[in-house]
């Protein structure tokens, strides 16, 4: 491994400013793990609710420093095959009849498993790159305990081992990125690899430019009384917050219909946008008094 | 000052904190310690957010652990000492005597400028506030009168502070003095909330504010013995109050989504039965004898039926609550879950905890809709397990489990033990779980120990007590 790979930012303000430049607004807590992630050569494990931008951050900090992104998604039943690599069984299969006659096994055994007729999958993929890469293993939670032992390896020395060939070890460590909506907990082994990061709704002020920024369209009036009303409806018992992602659909829904204050009637109108379940609606129309 | 430096310096301090974390059930491994020791060298120490964001990823593993945290970094690696220097002037009633400038607190005055500041909403004021009013009325005395306490020390409390202050209050003439005449009810309680928000904003700032002075004065480790939050899952059901309760109700649904997780493994673990000795046999013919391919038991996926009965009396009101919930959370995981409360009688509420029904107002619909009282409204088991045995005894059926809620306290009634024992010979599984200590059971009008011998009775005092037992008493 390249002991002297420089770092990818200098400094904690550094990360805030190129993340802003790619459009991705981060507070403290995300420019800070983000440095210390790519500083001490971890991997960064983000947690929090869906639709905060767990996985925005990830394509911003490749775009922010130029590297390859490489998602492996997970989901139930991922297995080595589609997570680290596999073996072309039906090109070995025609390497071996063409072949026939005049050749001798051990020959064609050697070659059949070589590099030609690996299929990398995103883990390997992202090990043997030689430009800068950001791995992104989105929705962990969603793939089952085994996967997590064999993301061990990967994760703590950057190699895969492979038992025909050898062990492939990073040219290049890339940034890795792991997220969860904790729907179950990860094990302790994969965490303690990892630096943690919980991921919350913005603060007022942040959300409110991150609204700008994506809809440039609303006035600053609109646009403060919208995560006004969002705060006030996240600190209700609902069953589904509405996050940042329906904030900025919301400020879409109003531009849209022409809306330019946000008064009863076009709450009571547009709710939907934010609120994806009957009940939450009902909940919230009767206390904010909107009916 | 018991405030002192740490004669292995830094790390030293590092390694105190994280002791400090590990007492407050925070498990941080030595692995995470040389970790944060990391962070400390590749941050930059003067910028304290950018620290605590940084020891926060490489010390915490879970989201509920933050509170703990952020309580015991203010008070390892506090922001300032002493009074600090705040741009907020405490308004003072001028004394009659003009050497001492330090007279009794303007409490009127002070509460003006609270409200001024609570309705716009300038955080870093109300933060300086908060810190002002928390010194000028420790240095005061007591109640903010002027008059010292026999110690010349300056004694903090948040509870005083608050009382003196009292926020609350403040937020009636906010509202008058915000209202405009075309406003909605909409615009109204919009601004009711936020501004409610804010004041408990303010009080958990005076809160943090007395601990860390408190800190200063009496040494750290005794402040964040006692007064640190503990962690939403170690809140003891029965002495939990209402922010507490709030908290516990959201880790519901994480706690249900994970207990289900784990079911739903060991249920896949188990798929396959015991080899079926018969079948094997029979198969064998077509291979001469020899059996080839052994024939296994077919496991029935017969999701498992639940009876709930629940106290609801106002002694176990945490508890039941807490329970009811998670119950609810869980019920997608069993094919029949019956729900029955009980004070004095037994009703079914089981309608109640359909999917998707709002899960914070249950509670009250349980005390208002059930027909649970008879006389004075005081919990009675053997009477509630006498009408229920009465008229849902067809509930309990060979395949069910039973889980039975309740702190076992009779009022000295008769505990109806045959009955009991009756249902729970007709049951597949039958279990207690009790939210009160283990030491407390058969003192008093408990009858606990009693019940105890009639079925397996479980210690749950915490969140996390419970879904270990749920855990580990849930058939698969």
């Amino acid at each position: 491994m390249n002991a002297i790979q420089p770092p990818l930012f200098g400094s904690v303000d550094e990360v805030t400013e190129r993340l802003a430049a790619v459009g991705y607004l981060a507070n403290t807590a995300v420019a800070t793990t983000v440095y210390l992630a790519d500083r001490l050569g971890k991997p960064l494990l983000v947690e929090g609710p869906a639709g905060v931008g767990k996985t925005e951050l990830a394509k911003a900090v490749a775009q922010a420093t130029d590297a390859g992104l490489v998602r492996l998604q997970c989901y139930e039943g991922i297995d080595e095959a589609r997570a680290l690599y596999e073996w072309n069984h039906a090109k070995q299969l025609l390497r071996i009849t063409a072949g026939q006659g005049h050749e001798s096994w051990d020959a064609t055994r050697d070659d059949v498993f070589s590099e030609e007729f690996l299929l990398p999958r995103p883990l390997l993929t992202a090990i043997r790159r030689d430009e800068p890469t950001v791995l992104l293993i989105d929705e962990m939670d969603k793939a089952d305990v085994e996967v997590e032992g064999l993301l061990l390896e990967v994760l703590s020395d950057y190699q895969v081992s492979i038992p025909e060939m050898g062990t492939v070890t990073a040219t290049r460590k890339p940034f890795a990125l792991l997220t969860s909506n904790s729907t179950r907990e990860l094990s302790e082994a994969l965490k303690r690899r990892c630096l943690f990061l919980h991921l919350d709704f913005p603060d007022a002020d942040l959300e409110r430019r991150i609204v700008l920024s994506r809809v440039p369209e609303l006035t600053e009036k609109l646009t403060d009384a919208l995560v006004r009303t969002v705060r006030v409806l996240r600190a209700m018992e609902l069953r589904k917050a509405p996050s940042v992602a329906e904030t900025i659909d919301w400020g879409r829904t109003l531009l849209a219909l022409g809306m330019d204050t946000l008064d009863d009637d076009a709450v009571r109108a547009t709710l939907g946008v934010v609120l994806k379940h009957q009940s939450d609606q009902v909940k919230a129309t009767a206390e904010l008094h909107l009916n | 000052m018991p405030v002192t430096a740490n004669e292995h310096g830094l790390p030293g301090h590092l390694v105190d904190f994280v002791a400090a974390l590990r007492t407050h059930g925070v498990s941080v491994g030595p692995g995470e310690t040389v970790d944060a020791a990391e962070v400390l060298g590749a941050l930059d120490l003067l910028r304290r957010e950018e620290l605590r964001e940084g020891l926060a990823a490489a010390l915490l593993r879970r989201s509920g652990q933050r509170e703990v945290f952020d309580a015991l970094f203010e008070l390892y690696w506090p922001a300032a000492l002493g009074a600090g220097s705040g741009q907020v002037h405490v308004p003072r009633i001028e004394g009659e005597d003009p050497d001492t400038p330090d007279g009794p607190v303007d409490v009127d005055a002070l509460r003006e400028i609270l409200a001024d500041l609570l309705r716009d909403g300038d955080t870093d004021a109300l933060r300086a506030l908060a810190r002002a009013v928390v010194d000028a009325l420790g240095q005061a005395g007591a109640s903010g009168t002027g008059i010292r306490g026999s110690s010349a020390q300056p004694s903090w409390s948040a509870y005083q502070a608050l009382r003196v202050i009292s926020p609350e209050t403040l937020l009636a003439s906010i509202m008058n003095g915000l209202r405009q005449p075309d406003d909605s009810d909409f615009t109204d309680e919009m601004r009711r909330r936020e501004i409610r928000d804010r004041i408990a904003q303010f009080r958990k700032m005076v809160t943090d504010e007395v601990r860390r002075r408190t800190a200063e004065q009496r040494g750290r480790e005794q402040v964040a013995k006692t007064a640190v939050p503990k962690q939403a899952e170690q809140v003891e059901f029965l002495s939990a109050y209402a922010e507490q309760l709030t908290l516990l109700r959201r880790t519901v649904h994480p706690l249900a989504r994970r207990l289900a997780a784990r079911l739903a493994v060991r249920r896949k673990h188990a798929k396959r039965g015991t080899l079926d000795m018969r079948r094997t046999l029979r198969r064998s013919m077509s291979t001469g004898g020899v059996p080839m391919k052994p024939a296994y038991r077919k496991r029935r996926p017969g999701r498992p039926e639940l009876v709930i009965l629940c106290d609801v009396s106002g002694s176990v009101a945490g508890f039941s609550h807490f329970t009811l919930l998670l119950v609810q959370a869980l019920r997608e995981q069993f094919s029949k879950v019956r729900v029955f409360a009980f004070v004095e009688k037994t009703d079914e509420v089981t309608h109640l905890f359909e999917p998707g029904a709002e899960l914070s107002g249950v509670m009250q619909r349980v005390l208002r809709e059930a027909d649970l009282t008879a006389f004075d409204g005081h919990s009675d088991y053997g009477g509630a397990l006498g009408s229920f045995a009465e008229f849902y005894g067809e509930a309990i059926t060979s395949k069910s489990s039973v889980l039975i809620l309740g702190d076992a306290r009779t009022n000295y009634r008769d505990p109806n033990l045959a009955v009991l024992r009756r249902l729970i010979s007709q049951a597949r599984h039958a279990h207690w779980l009790n939210p009160e200590p283990r030491r407390q059971w058969g003192s008093g009008d408990s009858a606990a120990l009693r019940y105890a011998d009639v079925m397996p009775m479980h210690e749950c005092r915490t969140a996390g007590q419970l879904a270990d037992v749920v855990e580990a008493l849930l058939p698969v």
